[in-house]
């Protein structure tokens, strides 16, 4: 089977399996989010939390709430890897600097999973599992339940409760998260990803250089970091490491779960709106955004340019021989696009505009599909946006699913759409500025640039995946990624709640024919322009320095 | 349903013909004397309310200063271009004002300074004294006589008079004005033209109906919308975005090795920002009130024309609205032994004394329908003449002839019956079956007896009278229904007729035998359901609705109460007008979309020609980005900015009349105008940009 087709093959299996998996989870997903009863082990928690689960909060208090759980959790994230050399199970690896710790707590917390660190060498198993697999479970969770607050934003009337964030939380772990991952860990475990406890092995590579290396808990790792868009690998070499990814396979697995929830979460927003026509249209624009960014990465990597690129038949440096083109861009572009960051392969060496793809998908700021959860809300943001334009343009106030878009939902929707772009911009402004920040930089010129933008890229836009090149386990690098991490995770989500709340708030308008269908073509047209032109625009003079430079020569 | 009055007379196809949105004039001359305003507008303090022209004022002081220090032909090319772009925004919304202001200046000259004769003691004395109009107060009492100016606003007390109100309207045919009822309201500064009139002032001085006028139309009462608001928070959000894109672009820059001079980053931020739509969105604004001012509404607010684009449902009046004013004979249908000839010749003479419409239209009637010439009432010298009276009901004729005297009468059915039976006759059921049928199908029914000398009274037959839809009205209401708006129907007719003429005109429901109370409360169901709801009122007892409804279109004929609860008044008093002002409410929002994606579209071409002409010297590469083959950077620059200028004056048209508005459904507007000035917006800076530059690149010191 030549490669072509073999890719190929891929793509229609993987687009085959999401369709299929559409329906079925993303009206689960709806169920959990709406649904007035309470499983017996949820009311156990709740009454050892103290939690009236039966009462909804205001959206203020649910905001308090998201801060006050990522607050509590960076901090024991942080004391956790700051102490694991004195706890079980810490494998004797040497003690983590502070900002290092900080950066690693705030990554994992914020759904970034950006490792400045080499996860081999630094995580024993206690902070592998208690640590950062638990915050791969609930960062995830917290995003869906922050687009939930939106969706009933839409759908409540009247009324300033926007949900329980507690409830949302449990739910969303113990009925989907949960029973997802251990079903896929066992997958992952009979496809050849190892489950164990393992310490260091010595060994002696083909070259006869001695290495060690760790066994562990990686299947039950893999699985939630890539069904939550999480990304941080157990291993520094993330994906393309064979103890976690094995085969082809689980390659195509591995894409799978990290699509499966944030193209499923559109079914959701349709079935709690009451209209599934309006999950269709914006599952239609992710989707186009993910085949063309896959399909452009394909074919730039394919390409012959270069003498070592001709000579391989592709642009191979830093690709996996077992993966080959088609799935390492397919991983690629999946991973850009949904904030996991998991890699399989190193887009540093990818081609400049390959490459330059990589970073253009993360700045559309996570939407299509995006993180779980978060990503389903950036692209409601933009929606919002696409609809007050074009809604001035039918001549109506505008209005989305029955609600007004006036001064107050836009200034919401515009504080979103600033946040990202600032926080890339600045950071990547000041590294640029500081001399000794660009001496990070492994290359130098346009490439050199690009590593820079790629890292607060994906920092603010809480991707994590990293170009490589660049050294980041610095002083500097660790406290302007993770202030990058925190505002990019969450001042988005402080005007997603309010505006929650502004929409909640309101008296719905009846749909006439006056009114702007946002289910038909026309409309995912529109938005897909309106993201292009609103994320193009911003982004092009700093990509013109970079990839852009870099590929037209 | 309160309407008692006769509409102005109003040219039937004029009034019912689907009207198009159609353009303003912009006078040339208005730019010129603009300029002055234009350029006082330059106040940072002014400009600071309009955040994406202030960038530009900021940038082109930037400018000034870098071309101070590093003179050279760029620089102040650059800088000259960044201050007319200023100056062409401020013009933008001096040339909208300044319409307005030449409105006000007309209704301020009829703000003379009227004398007054105040009664002192009315009605116990007539005594009075002269003060001047300003020293009135609410409550005074005023006499006016023909050929007086009235000096205030107020209610006719006492007296009918027909009032010149062209100062205001426009219109020169004399209104009447008469004490009670929904005709009281006067306006200070028309004219008395006839009879004398006692009027109770309900204004303060200062705030009279003209004072109002001229404030709005001069726009000093303008408030931002909240549309406008809104729009202006994501106009500003843009602004920050590009501004920071631009900050950051500079240790980018320099770390290529390509430091850009200030003139170049300001030209960059200023191309990318959103000035066509800023410059322009305050003149879209003034605009919109201004056609709105020429279309004789005034709106006391811009919040108000914009809710009217948002309306759901329309509630009209019946008369004067959707059928004309009056009912009209359509049909006579004689009894049994009668020919219709001899009913047709019956009803014509009964209603020669009816002075009606309703008896005029039976006379027109005979003629057109059996060729009966109307007869003056002075021919038929030996008549008595019945006349028709609301107690009555009943007109007709007494003829001596020389067999006895021949009466014929013509009225209410009921009445007319009763007539019948006190002079012995009956009406047979032949003829109260007619009456039932024409009943049943929303008509009225008028009967026609005569006796003949002592022989008893007959009935003839029956005259039945229909209201008259006005043409067109069915398409239009076709039209509002494609844009998602419903028209309720308001009739104090039986619900049967009711009903009839909802369906004939097309309306989607109606309200029969509607009390204020009825309207007040179908105005509150739809707006419980989330619905904007318009309608127009011209009683006391509207009054309450109108201010109810999200958008109360007062007549300018009705009561001052009326005039003061709604948010709109027609000055023509044309209820169909409700439908255009929905359609300028519409357009206006669909002209601040249109020039809002337009400008957004514009940058795709301005990165274009700015970039590459930006660090084409550090990576050659990206002269391949300057598919328009631009001359030279500076040129390539200086293009672009000429452009960004030129775009708003050559937009300023679009902006005052507004972009062109056909009603129909949102997905086909949607279409056009993405169209028009999406891909518009994308293609024609590129075509703009290389034709200046074609120009530009001749310039010695831009080549």
């Amino acid at each position: 089977m030549s490669s072509t087709l073999a890719g190929w093959l891929q793509a229609v299996a993987l687009v085959g399996a999401l369709a299929l998996c559409y329906r079925p989870l993303g009206d689960h997903i709806a169920k959990l989010l709406t649904s007035a009863s309470h499983l017996r082990v949820e009311r156990g928690l709740y009454k050892v939390v103290g939690v009236d689960a039966d009462a909804d909060q205001r959206w203020p208090v649910y905001l308090r709430s998201v801060l006050a759980f990522s607050a509590v959790s960076v901090l024991f994230l942080y004391g956790l890897i700051r102490l694991q050399n004195h706890l079980l199970l810490g494998l004797g690896v040497p003690e983590m600097p502070a900002h290092q710790a900080w950066n690693t707590a705030i990554s994992f917390t914020t759904n970034t999973n950006w490792q400045s660190y080499s996860g081999e060498a630094a995580m024993g198993h206690l902070v592998q599992m208690a640590g950062l697999a638990v915050q791969n479970f609930v960062s995830a969770a917290v995003g869906i339940a922050v687009v939930a607050t939106l969706i009933r934003g839409f759908t409540r009337n009247r009324t300033d409760r926007v949900g329980n964030f507690w409830v949302d939380l449990t739910r969303i772990v113990l009925r989907l998260l949960l029973p997802l991952s251990i079903v896929f860990a066992l997958v992952l475990v009979a496809s050849g990803t190892i489950q164990n406890f393992h310490g260091f092995h010595e060994l002696t590579t083909l070259a006869g250089d001695p290495q060690s290396i760790p066994g562990g808990p990686v299947a039950s790792q893999e699985v939630i970091k890539e069904l939550g868009t999480n990304g941080g690998g157990f291993y520094n070499a993330n994906s393309a490491h064979p103890f976690e990814n094995p085969n082809g396979f689980t390659n195509l697995l591995e894409i799978f779960l990290l699509l499966l929830i944030p193209f499923a979460l559109p079914r959701a927003f349709g079935k709690m709106v009451g209209d599934h026509r309006q999950g269709y249209a914006i599952v239609a624009v992710m989707g186009l955004f993910w085949v063309a960014s896959a399909a452009l990465i394909t074919f730039f990597e394919a390409q012959h340019a270069g003498t070592a690129a001709q000579a391989a038949g592709a642009a191979m440096e830093g690709k996996e021989q077992r993966f080959g083109i088609a799935a390492s861009s397919l991983f690629a572009a999946s991973t850009t696009l949904t904030s996991t960051g998991a890699v399989n392969s190193f887009h540093d060496s990818y081609s400049p505009f390959g490459g330059g793809l990589t970073i253009f998908n993360m700045m559309l700021g996570e939407i299509a599909p995006g993180g779980t959860g978060s990503g389903l809300y950036g692209m409601l943001i933009l929606a919002i946006v696409a609809v007050f334009v074009a809604g001035l343009m039918v001549g109506r106030t505008p209005e989305y699913l029955g609600k007004k878009l006036g001064g107050r939902e836009m200034k919401f929707a515009s504080l979103y759409i600033l946040t990202t772009p600032t926080i890339v911009l600045v950071g990547t402004g000041i590294a640029m500025g500081l001399p000794g920040e660009r001496a990070g930089m492994l290359n130098s010129g346009a490439h050199g640039f690009s590593e820079v933008l790629y890292a607060f890229t994906s920092a603010a836009n809480n991707n994590g995946s990293a170009f490589g090149g660049i050294t980041v386990n610095t002083d500097w690098y660790d406290t302007a990624l993770g202030l990058a991490m925190v505002f990019g995770r969450f001042l988005p989500m402080v005007f997603v709640l309010a505006l929650a709340g502004a929409l909640a708030r309101q008296q719905p308008v009846p749909a006439t024919p006056g009114t702007l269908p946002t289910h038909k073509p026309l409309f995912v047209g529109l938005l897909s322009g309106v993201i292009l032109i609103v994320v193009g625009l911003t982004y092009f003079p700093a990509l013109a320095l970079g990839p852009i430079a870099e590929g037209l020569h | 349903m309160s309407s008692t009055l006769t509409p102005a007379p109003v040219d039937q196809a004029e009034a019912a013909a689907p009207h198009r949105v159609s353009a303003g004039l912009l006078d040339p001359k208005l730019i010129v004397a603009s300029l002055p305003d234009a350029v006082k507008k330059l106040d940072p303090r002014v400009m600071i309310k309009n955040p994406v022209m202030f960038v530009v004022e900021v940038g082109s002081v930037v400018t000034t200063v870098a071309a101070i220090a590093d003179p050279s032909v760029f620089a102040w090319s650059i800088t000259l271009w960044l201050w007319l772009t200023t100056i062409f925004a401020n013009l933008a919304e001096a040339v909208a004002e300044g319409r307005g202001k030449a409105q006000a200046e007309t209704l301020r000259r009829t703000k003379t300074d009227a004398v007054a004769r105040r009664l002192v003691n009315w009605p116990t004395s007539q005594a009075e004294e002269e003060v001047s109009g300003t020293a009135l107060r609410l409550g005074d009492h005023v006499v006016i006589e023909a050929g007086q100016t009235i000096p205030g606003d107020g209610d006719v007390v006492e007296g009918v008079a027909s009032v010149d109100e062209s100062a205001i309207t426009g219109e020169s045919a004399p209104v009447i004005r008469e004490s009670g009822g929904d005709r009281s309201a006067v306006t200070g500064g028309t004219k008395v033209l006839s009879d004398r009139i006692v009027v109770k002032i309900s204004s303060e001085p200062g705030k009279t109906f003209i004072d109002r006028m001229i404030a709005l139309v001069e726009g000093a009462a303008r408030q931002k919308t909240p549309n406008e608001i809104a729009l202006n928070i994501l106009l500003a959000s843009l602004t920050i975005v590009f501004l920071i894109a631009v900050c950051t672009l500079q240790p980018m820059a320099t770390y290529a090795g390509a430091p850009q001079s200030m003139i170049v980053l300001v030209a960059l931020v200023v191309a990318l920002i959103p000035t066509t739509i800023g410059a322009l969105l305050s003149a879209i604004g003034i605009a919109g009130m201004d056609r709105l001012v020429q279309r004789n509404v005034l709106a006391m607010s811009g919040r108000a024309v914009e809710a009217a684009g948002d309306v759901n449902t329309l509630l009209l009046d019946k008369t004067g609205t959707i059928t004309l004013g009056n009912r009209q004979a359509a049909e006579f249908q004689p009894a049994n032994g009668v020919t219709v000839e001899e009913l047709a010749d019956a009803a014509q003479l009964s209603s020669l004394a009816d002075e009606t419409p309703e008896g005029r239209s039976i006379v027109v009637l005979a003629k057109t329908g059996y060729g009966l010439r109307a007869r003056a009432q002075g021919e038929l010298t030996h008549a008595t003449w019945v006349p028709f009276t609301a107690q009555t009901r009943m007109s007709g004729v007494d003829l001596d002839e020389a067999d006895g005297v021949h009466q014929v009468r013509k009225g209410a059915a009921g009445s007319v019956a009763e007539w019948v039976a006190a002079n012995g006759g009956t009406v047979g059921t032949d003829v109260t079956d007619l009456v039932q049928q024409i009943s049943g199908a929303g008509g009225t029914p008028l009967l026609v007896a005569a006796k003949i000398g002592s022989a008893p009274a007959r009935a003839l037959g029956v005259i039945y009278l229909k209201d008259v839809v006005k043409e067109g009205m069915k398409e239009r209401f076709d039209e509002l229904r494609r844009m998602g708006i419903r028209t309720v129907m308001i009739t104090g007719d039986n619900p049967l007729t009711a009903r009839a003429i909802a369906e004939e005109a097309g309306v989607d429901d109606f309200l029969a035998e509607a009390t204020p109370e009825d309207k007040m409360a179908l105005i509150k169901k739809e707006q419980a359901g989330g619905k904007l709801v318009a309608m127009t009122g011209d009683g006391t007892n509207d009054a309450p609705a109108l201010a109810q409804a999200d958008v109360g279109v007062a007549m300018n004929t009705g009561t001052m109460a009326a005039k003061e609860a709604g948010n709109m008044v027609d000055l023509d008093s044309n209820p169909t007008k409700l439908i255009e002002i929905v359609e300028i409410g519409k357009q206006l929002l669909i002209t601040r979309g249109a020039l809002t994606t337009f400008s957004i579209a514009n940058d795709v071409a301005k990165y274009f020609a700015i970039i590459p002409a930006m660090f084409a010297t550090v990576y050659p590469g990206l002269d391949k980005l300057n598919i328009m083959q631009l001359h030279s950077p500076e040129s390539a620059i200086t293009s672009a900015i000429v452009f960004n200028a030129l775009v708003i004056i050559g937009l300023i048209p679009l902006a005052l009349r507004g972009v062109k508005y056909r009603p129909s459904d949102a997905s086909s507007l949607l279409r056009r105008n993405i169209g028009v000035y999406g891909l518009g917006g994308l293609v024609v800076p590129f075509v703009g940009i290389k034709l200046i530059d074609l120009v530009v690149q001749f310039i010695p010191g831009l080549s």
